[in-house]
């Protein structure tokens, strides 16, 4: 826990001011120029097998050889006039969107609580907040479904959204706690020397110097929800699948859609992921807040 | 008001129970945490009880521990635990293995940072599903992986629907994961440290063995842990490019089969209780682990 304090922000900043450039660069070492050539392989194989769905989706029949044999925007018509398609996308932002505000608006203020507060049971709850985090969806995912068809709302796009919560939540709060700690209390109390009230307070210093903190959060939790597969999958129906179990449904069917048709439907999650991950890239460095508060909470 | 205020009678603990709680931390401000232990409890721990309680009342009847009988009882069964090891164990080796030298050659800031972690956030962005999909394609009898190995003369790879398939699409995910935490824990520690052992003669390779690897340590146990936690419930690529029902036959699988195609939520709990419990149980080992190493702070001083 000690070697664990720098908030999330305060990694690479310090690191280039402290030691002087060098006018010479230094000689790569064999074990660097070894690393970065797997790393190229690594990189290199995981864009092929990306970018190999986006082939496959464009081109007309593709049997054996590097490229289909012609370019073709069928599928995506197809897919996009697919009756599958269409809701499940209306869910996914469905989902999306309520999952996010939700985890947000609960989220936030329970991180600066748990941030600025000591009192007994604080670390218990940050422990549990860990636990929805680090074990996998799979460990809960049938129980929260057995649950919530017992309760009779099993099925419906509110135990979707419900579902997806769970880690989502506990996410936000732990990555909420070390954005707050990195504002100094002073702050608030010259706001309330200045007359402000706990409402503004709230809305005209807290949200704004936690923006870079919810807009992270946010976007990885967006991401997160949009792949999440296992929660969605158990307690979903037909009804109400996101884009990613209905991806899964047509590849698992061996009598399913043509590869090229699901290769298409594939296209449209990653240009949604895609977006997600731009914005998040723009706004702030969630690799960053992800690492920092896995470094405080482990 | 005035006896509250006078230190001597402060001690006595007469003064008004909300005084006392504050003096504690316990104010109303605790309010705002109410919402998100609500929803924690209520769809978290909750279901957990609720998972083994049904788990206790098995559909066919016969005793209380009926589901568990099962599961011990059938070899079949009983030998997915050994496959999610000799599947999750290598996964997390290697991902960690590939991803550390990587993290300890970005800890700085450099040109093409940001693009390496652009690339390596795809495979987390877009998931297992798709990464599954894109290896039906590369690793097909004439996908790209083959034509690329006949092109330099090497006989066909099968990759695919089996043992090899899982393992690869998992690491795709994995190593990922490993590298962006890894990433920071190399970064949090301070160049100070680094430069200090560089000016009393330390080579690069003595700087890593005696100074960055140590420091780094507790962070790559924490990274292995969670790549391996991550591992042992692998789910769709098990099903989607290895053979679930033979090679890949990890612990999901029967939970999967139990859940979705005999609707045996009891049984299906009692397996996912299984599952949990063993990963519990790598986390509590990673834990102890992890307080046997160095522990202090990774920064360099001015004293």
């Amino acid at each position: 826990m000690t070697t664990l304090t720098t908030p999330p922000t305060a990694g690479p900043r310090s690191t280039g001011a402290a030691s002087p450039r060098r006018t010479s660069k230094p000689r790569p070492t064999v074990t660097a120029v070894v690393t970065w050539i797997m790393a190229g392989l690594f990189g290199a194989f995981l864009l092929a097998v990306l970018a190999s769905v986006i082939v496959a989706s464009l081109g007309g029949s593709w049997g054996a050889g590097w490229l289909p044999g012609s370019v073709t925007s069928d599928w995506f018509r197809q897919a996009w006039e697919a009756p599958g398609l269409s809701s499940s996308l209306a869910v996914t932002f469905q989902v999306a969107v309520a999952d996010v505000l939700l985890a947000l608006v609960i989220g936030v203020p329970a991180g600066y609580v748990l941030a600025r507060k000591s009192f007994p049971g604080r670390s218990a709850i940050m422990l549990f907040a860990l636990f929805p985090v680090i074990l996998p969806p799979l460990t809960y995912a049938v129980q929260l479904a057995a649950l919530m068809y017992r309760l009779g709302i099993g099925g419906t796009l509110l135990s979707v959204i419900l579902v997806n919560l769970v880690p989502i939540l506990p996410l936000v709060i732990l990555i909420t706690v070390p954005f707050v700690e990195q504002i100094s209390p002073q702050v608030e109390d010259a706001a309330r020397v200045f007359g402000a009230n706990n409402l503004k307070l709230f809305t005209r210093v807290l949200v704004p110097l936690l923006t870079p903190g919810i807009v992270a959060a946010g976007v990885l939790c967006l991401v997160r929800v949009l792949g999440s597969f296992e929660l969605t999958f158990f307690v979903s129906s037909a009804e109400t699948q996101t884009l990613v179990v209905t991806i899964f449904g047509a590849m698992a069917d061996p009598g399913g859609p043509p590869a090229a048709l699901t290769a298409a439907m594939t296209v449209f999650y990653m240009a949604i992921a895609l977006i997600g991950l731009a914005i998040s890239l723009r706004f702030s460095n969630p690799a960053q807040a992800l690492s920092g508060s896995a470094h405080r909470a482990v | 008001m005035a006896e509250v205020l006078d230190p001597s009678r402060a001690t006595t603990g007469r003064r008004p129970l909300k005084h006392r709680l504050a003096e504690r931390g316990i104010d109303w401000s605790l309010l705002l945490l109410l919402p998100a232990l609500v929803v924690i409890g209520a769809l978290f721990l909750y279901p957990f009880l609720y998972g083994v309680s049904i788990s206790f009342q098995p559909l066919e009847g016969g005793g209380p521990f009926a589901n568990y009988q099962d599961f011990f009882g059938d070899s079949y069964q009983r030998d997915a635990i050994f496959k999610t090891l000799r599947l999750a164990v290598p996964v997390a080796l290697v991902s960690v293995g590939l991803a550390t030298p990587l993290a300890y050659q970005c800890r700085r800031d450099f040109r093409g940072r940001r693009l390496v972690t652009l690339v390596l956030m795809l495979p987390i962005t877009f998931g297992s599903i798709l990464i599954a999909q894109g290896m039906l394609r590369v690793f097909s009898p004439y996908g790209w992986a083959n034509l690329a190995l006949e092109a330099i003369g090497l006989p066909k790879a099968d990759l695919l629907y089996n043992y090899e398939g899982t393992f690869i699409a998992a690491v795709l995910t994995t190593l990922p994961l490993a590298f962006l935490l890894l990433m920071g824990f190399f970064g949090g520690i301070d160049p100070a440290l680094e430069n200090a052992a560089a000016t009393l003669g330390a080579g690069r390779a003595t700087r890593f063995w005696k100074i960055s690897l140590p420091l780094a340590m507790p962070g790559i146990l924490t990274t292995f842990m969670l790549a391996l936690v991550e591992a042992f419930a692998i789910f769709p690529s098990a099903i989607l490019v290895g053979q679930p029902d033979n090679e890949t036959h990890v612990l999901t699988i029967p939970i999967y089969q139990a859940a979705s195609q005999r609707s045996d939520y009891a049984q299906a709990s009692a397996i996912a209780i299984v599952l949990t419990l063993i990963e519990l149980l790598f986390l509590a080992l990673m834990v102890l682990l992890r307080n046997r190493l160095y522990k202090g702070p990774a920064v360099g001083g001015k004293g």
